[in-house]
């Protein structure tokens, strides 16, 4: 049996009526070890700020496990800047089925007014050079400059990703 | 995408012009991030989260309907234990929402938020009022068919899915460019049906609605799960 998949439509300008949950960006609480803030800004194709996106982040905890529960989620909305943020911890690297290694990685799903359907993108991190050099996935974009728009940017004590939706600058995004 | 998916970049609604990419996606192989996803709910729904009328001092003025249905997977199997988020206008179509400017009244009795889990069969229902339509500003005299918005979650991250539901019949579904933004074969299936096993006699009509989400490989990992 195979049942027709039923179609996305756009999350729209006003989802903060249901989907804001005052946890929603603390994937660990405050004070865990490792703990740091990962977040940036949402633009649109003429650099101007994203007011109204969320922006989910999924991943593996520091050993490469998944949660069997809702650790390992966040979620945030983006504010009159385009700002978003979540706080976690960096996960640890993963196998791949063909005997390689996943560097560690946040999977990120982007939902805005204007998108009928989510983006899909990912953020590594930026103190593993060797282990991003070996991923699989990185190692399929072939322009360096391109590929390097994936790996999030040290940024005083957290980390920095700008999610640009369109543009010279655009971030890669992934078919899921 | 193509076949059941709204494209990235759709002319008609106008907000796609500066928020599609131009750059075409970098396939994502299916690995162990994206074969497994959060498992929500447990103490994010509330007593009257699946209640929409129920959750202020007096109920809320529409028409009452309870709208049902099952999370299912594209093989059929239902998705057990998985949250299921809705938020809607009121009967006026007016949002709660300081960035809706419709001059339709608010109601002290109406927030427009529900959330549920689904059950082993995984069912879900939520009671609330027929949201209006309401008028938006992409083109002259633009109006949104009555839709309720839903956010699944699934099992997998490629599960994730977040959509609107509508009311059969509606006159606006050929004006509307979201709606329309869907291929044509697969529009029918964000339309809700009436069903009078669903409507609750002399209280409200009912109709149903399942969601189906994108399929899933078949991972060492997953076997695991299931064996528990």
């Amino acid at each position: 049996m195979s049942l027709p998949e039923t179609p996305s439509q756009t999350i729209g300008p006003f989802f903060a009526v249901g989907l804001i949950w005052p946890d929603g960006p603390e994937v660990v609480p405050a004070g865990t070890p490792g703990a740091v803030r990962v977040g940036g800004r949402v633009l649109d194709g003429d650099g101007e700020p994203v007011a109204d996106a969320l922006v989910e982040t999924w991943q593996a905890d520091p050993d490469g496990h998944f949660a069997t529960g809702s650790g390992g989620f966040g979620r945030c909305a983006t504010d009159a800047e385009g700002c978003w943020a979540v706080r976690t911890v960096k996960p640890g690297p993963l196998p791949a089925p063909d005997g390689g290694t996943e560097a560690p990685h946040l999977d990120v799903s982007v939902f805005a007014r204007g998108l009928l359907h989510r983006l899909v993108t990912r953020i590594y991190f930026p103190d593993e050079a060797e282990a991003n050099a070996a991923d699989p996935l990185l190692a399929s974009i072939k322009e360096s400059q391109v590929r390097a728009r994936l790996v999030a940017a040290a940024d005083g004590d957290g980390l920095r990703f700008d999610i640009r939706l369109q543009g010279d600058q655009e971030t890669p995004f992934l078919a899921i | 995408m193509s076949g059941t998916h709204p494209p990235l970049d759709f002319p008609a609604y106008r907000s796609t012009a500066l928020r599609h990419p131009l750059r075409p996606l970098t396939p994502l192989p299916h690995r162990l991030t994206e074969v497994t996803g959060p498992l929500l709910g447990e103490g994010r729904v509330g007593e009257t989260d699946h209640d929409l009328t129920a959750q202020h001092g007096g109920e809320p003025l529409g028409e009452r309907i309870v709208v049902e249905g099952r999370v299912l997977e594209a093989d059929g199997r239902p998705v057990p234990d998985t949250l299921v988020e809705v938020w809607q206008a009121n009967a006026g179509g007016r949002y709660r929402h300081d960035g809706d400017r419709h001059p339709a009244p608010l109601d002290p009795n109406f927030s427009g938020a529900g959330r549920c889990v689904t059950d082993a069969q995984g069912r879900w229902r939520f009671v609330t009022v027929k949201p209006g339509a309401y008028p938006w500003k992409n083109h002259d005299n633009a109006w949104r068919p009555a839709h309720i918005h839903f956010s699944v979650f699934g099992r997998a991250f490629t599960q994730r899915l977040i959509t609107q539901m509508y009311f059969p019949g509606d006159p606006l579904f050929a004006f509307d460019p979201i709606f329309q933004s869907v291929p044509e074969g697969a529009r029918e299936r964000l339309v809700s049906r009436l069903d009078l096993d669903v409507t609750v006699a002399e209280w409200a009509v009912g109709y149903r609605w399942d969601i189906v989400l994108a399929g899933r490989a078949a991972t060492p990992l997953e076997d695991e799960d299931d064996d528990r």
